[in-house]
This record gives C-alpha cells, structure tokens and sequence, in this order.
C-alpha cells in the first residue's frame, strides 16, 4: 500500500498537471479563505489559490531536495567513510571522533549551523540537508569497509595484483552498497522533513512558492479561520516520510532476511 | 532513519579502578570538554571569516550610504581592522573572560541576550522532556503485549514521521482556537506551557519509547529475568523491578540525542506559538546575519552538550552496578 501511494507521489512530482487541473499560482481575490468544497477539494488560501494544486505543485520540491541532499550526503559519506576504513590510521581515528562529535547533534541541528554559515536562500536548503546527513552515512559506509576488506575475496584480489583502485571499484562498493542504499531510503524522509522545517522558519525559499514548508508558516496565520491552509500542507508531508520510510523498512527487512 | 539508530551505537566501554583513576578519568573528561568548547570557538570564528560580506553592512544595513572614513572608524572601534591572528587571540581572550562579544544588530553584550531568552528555553525544553520521558515509558510498558504493540508502534512511526511544527499547528488549530482549553499567544502561566511542551515532546518520546521497548525485549531474555521468574517474582514486579531499570539505560546513552532533539525542535515549536527564547534569538540572527550572536548561542549550546556528556559518562558508574568495583562501590 506504502508502494503505491508513493507511486502516486512520484507521479505528482514528475507530473503535477496530470493530478490537479488548477494552478497552484493562480490568485482570486474573490474566493480566498473557501472550505474546502467539490470544486477545491482542500479548500483555498489567502490569495484565493487552490490548496491542492499548491500542495501537488509542492511535492516536486519536497522530493528533489529529500532525494537531492540524500544522493549528496550518501556520495560524499561513501568517500569518507571509504577514505577513513583504507586510509592511514590517523585519518581513521581523526574522522571517527569527528563523527561520532557531529553524530550527537540532531540532523535539524547541524542543518540550522550550516545555514547560519552559508546563509539563508532556495539553494542552501540542500546543502544545508545534505551535509547534515554526512556522518551517519559515513559512519555506516567506514563500518561495513572494515568488515569487507577483511574477507577473503578482498586479500585474493589484492594478491592477484588488481589495482587497488579497482579492488574498491568493483569489490568494495558493490558490498557495502546494500546496507547503505536502504538506510538512504530512509533518510529521504528524514531529509524532507528537515528542509521543510528550514524553509517554514523562512530560511529557504519565498512566498510565493509552493513548497509545503512555506504553506505550512502562511497557513499558521489562518489558524482561526481557515485551518486547512495549515493541515493540508502539514498532512502531505507526513503522509510521504511515512510512505518513504515504510518501503525503505520493507527494503531493510528483505535484505536482512536476505542475510541471515 | 530514526535518531534511535543512530545513537545507540553509542554506548562506551565501562571504567573501572581506583579512586585515583576515577580522578584522572574525571579531569580528562573535563580536560575534553575544554578542547570540545575549544573547537567549537576556533570553528565558528573561521567560520566568521569565510562568511562573504562586510560585517558593517550588517550593522548598518545594506542600504545605508555611509563615508569611506566612517566605515574604517566602525572597523576600528569593533577591532576589525586587526590582523585575523590578533583578532582571534583577542576572541579566545575574551571567551574565556565569559565575554561572548557584542551583537551587530542589537548592540548590546550577546551575554546578556542569550541569557535573557534562557529561562523561556529552559521550561519549555525542561518540562517537554520530563512529559516525554513519562509517555514514553507508559507507551512502552502499554505496548508490551502482541496486539498494543503494533498500535504503539504505528503511533510511533505517525509521530516521529509528523514535523513537530506541524503537530503544534493542528494543536494550536484544534485546543486553542476551536476549543478555547489553552491560550494563543500567551507565555504567562502553566496553561501556556501545555501545548508547546507537548508538541516539543511527542517526537521525542516516540524515539525513547522506541529504545525502551527494544531494551525491554532484550532484558526479558536475560538470565537475571529467568532466575527472577523462576523465585516465582510476578510478570509486573519483574519489569518493574528489573527489566525496565536495564531498558532505561539504553535511554540514558540517548540523552546527548535528546536535548540535541529538545533544543532544535524549540526552535519551530518557540516559532510556531511565538514563545520568546533562544530559538527565537537563533533564527532572527541567522536571518539578520548577526554573527556574534549566532556564535554566541553554538557556544554556548556545545557547552552544554560538553558538560552533558561529561555527566552521563560519570553517571553510568554510579547507576550501573556492574561497573562499580568494590573499592568505588558508591549506591545510587
């Protein structure tokens, strides 16, 4: 079930115009603030703009920066994760303790200091997310380096005289990949939530976009009169970490079986 | 990924020895809290000088039209004018003064901000997390049998899935302004406490309640819970007596995670009930630029998490009987 109501959300992203025929732009002074009724299901805002189209329109952003900043941190956790497993002790130990600090601070955190260093603004909202996220992915991908480069296949390879370049190319990062790649399914989630949380505090992108983030910190406004400027918003952003996280548990549970 | 992942790995090696070796144990640990605030300092003043932008923008704002002999005078009076080796022995000089320097914006000592904006923090955080870890230990000793625990653990997921802003939204929307139970906008008084603390608390008992579950299943299994079972102790008196002491150990390894939880989520929860605090003063100094604020509050939340963790580290001795030794046997 999780699967296909993230196939529908995949679908509102690629294909917003395909599931809501409105624009999520287009203002009506005359209608603003309507219940939601048969002709806007979610109801409208302020400006009279449909809430559906805005959060239809807003899931392609939701998921680029989730998907975006997890692709990110997971390449730049491999690297290190990688460079600290194979590299000279001293790189190990000064990383290790450098995560294991970095580790203790939640993702929303260490979002909230990177933004105070680069700034605020549309683009940063990733950065911010992505190198967040960096040290629990490093610490995963320099964990299962250990154990893999201790097998046998690894000391055959490297016996044979493969280059070691090679060894982590075609042997090393195909086996730590599966443990990586289902905990990145779930850090998606976790992404999303961040950056939407950053953006409801104003830090990212500006009105008039339809990212949830910013429709969430309009409709706290409306509280008192128009509540479905604020749920809505809020109920599609919960609705896909918990769709992201239920397939990535799947994926974790199968490979797990998978291992044993 | 949940935080409960994440942190468990955490758990340090036991200490045992002397008296003396406690004492060594304890000044390198503070030892190490001093090197932590150190970083953080020598971090967030690069920091400063990478930021691109001139600093008296910032203090006068970006339109100001201001002379050339002006601008130098401001860069003089704030040391800016120094090389960055003076300026940041001057910096360590003064920090360790408890000097945290002067905000662009506001133009008084960041001291004195940040401390003004503690107290509202620190009930809101303090009260959320002993109301997280009192739901969290009721969801866990309620979602013990096979049917409540599949509903506990979807409320978990729903509640560590939700943004905590959104959660005080629908709080705000449905206590405050459809029932009329607690104020809007108020910060006077307990009743103005109830629902920020709550909406600060409900994903952070879903991660705790997560653990405690997972160290309750784990502590069932163990010897002691047999021989326990098997001198006739009761299934209540056993978890209450013994398994949920063990399982609220895991928690404690967690409790760096959860002020580090506590302190962001007040950010959004202080924004979203327009509460004062020091998420507040965070957000307006980022958006603002005001750099010596904002390093005034990393500072001072690393001390925190500095002496945190130098506490917790301390405290597993003392809570865990198995890693007293008959000389330091100290009871808890």
């Amino acid at each position: 079930m999780a699967g296909v109501l993230l196939a529908v959300i995949f679908l509102a992203a690629l294909a917003p115009w395909l599931v809501t025929g409105a624009s999520p732009l287009q203002t009506d002074p005359a209608l603003s603030l309507q219940p939601p009724s048969g002709a806007h299901i979610f109801g409208t805002d302020q400006s009279g703009r449909d809430v559906f189209a805005r959060v239809v329109y807003g899931t392609r952003y939701s998921l680029a920066v989730g998907l975006g900043a997890t692709a990110l941190a997971l390449a730049a956790g491999l690297i290190l994760g990688l460079g600290a497993a194979l590299g000279p002790r001293i790189v190990d130990s000064a990383l290790s303790r450098l995560i294991d600090v970095l580790m203790s601070f939640p993702e929303f955190l260490l979002a909230l200091l990177v933004i105070a260093v680069v700034g605020t603004g549309e683009a940063n909202i990733p950065l911010a997310v992505a190198l967040a996220a960096i040290p629990a992915y490093a610490r995963v991908a320099r964990s299962e380096t250990v154990v893999v480069s201790r097998t046998g296949y690894i000391r055959a390879a490297r016996s044979l005289g493969v280059h070691p370049i090679a060894v982590v190319w075609r042997h090393i990062i195909p086996n730590i990949a599966g443990p990586l790649l289902v905990m990145s399914a779930i850090g998606v989630g976790t992404a999303i939530v961040t950056a939407s949380g950053l953006s409801f505090l104003g830090l990212g992108p500006q009105p008039p976009t339809a990212e949830w983030g910013i429709m969430l910190s309009e409709g706290r406004n409306f509280l008192a009169t128009a509540w479905w400027v604020g749920v809505f918003p809020g109920l599609a952003i919960t609705v896909t970490v918990i769709a992201i996280s239920t397939v990535g548990r799947y994926f974790r549970s199968r490979s797990e079986v998978a291992l044993s | 990924m949940s935080g409960t992942e994440r942190v468990t790995a955490r758990l340090r090696p036991p200490h045992r020895g002397s008296p003396l070796a406690i004492v060594g144990v304890i000044g390198r640990r503070i030892g190490r809290v001093l090197l932590v605030m150190w970083g953080a300092a020598t971090a967030g003043f690069i920091a400063l000088r990478l930021i691109p932008g001139d600093p008296v923008d910032v203090m006068l704002g970006v339109q100001a039209r201001v002379s050339d002999s002006l601008r130098e005078q401001i860069r003089a009076d704030w040391g800016l004018d120094q090389s960055p080796l003076i300026q940041y022995f001057q910096y360590l000089g003064r920090l360790s003064q408890g000097d945290l320097g002067v905000s662009y914006q506001l133009r008084s000592p960041v001291i004195e901000i940040i401390a003004q904006q503690t107290v509202p923090t620190v009930q809101l955080t303090a009260t959320a997390l002993l109301l997280a870890l009192a739901l969290a230990t009721s969801a866990a000793l309620i979602g013990r049998g096979k049917r409540m625990k599949r509903v506990i653990s979807v409320l978990e997921l729903v509640v560590i899935s939700s943004p905590t802003f959104w959660i005080g939204l629908l709080f705000l929307a449905v206590f405050s302004f459809q029932l009329n139970w607690f104020p809007v906008t108020s910060t006077e008084g307990f009743a103005s406490l109830v629902l920020p603390s709550l909406t600060l608390a409900l994903p952070v008992a879903g991660i705790v309640s997560q653990v405690l579950r997972q160290g309750l299943d784990f502590a069932q299994g163990q010897p002691f819970s047999t021989t326990a079972r098997s001198r006739g102790i009761s299934p209540a008196g056993l978890v209450l007596r013994h398994t949920l002491r063990h399982a609220a150990m895991d928690t404690l390894t967690l409790s760096g995670y959860l002020v580090g939880s506590l302190l962001g989520g007040a950010v959004l929860v202080e924004t979203v009930f327009a509460r004062p605090g020091l998420g507040q003063v965070a957000i307006r100094a980022i958006i603002a630029r005001d750099l010596p604020v904002v390093l005034g509050i990393v500072i001072v939340a690393a001390l925190v998490f500095a002496v945190l963790n130098l506490v917790v580290d301390l405290s597993y001795r003392f809570l865990d009987p198995r890693l007293r030794t008959s000389r330091v046997g100290v009871r808890a």
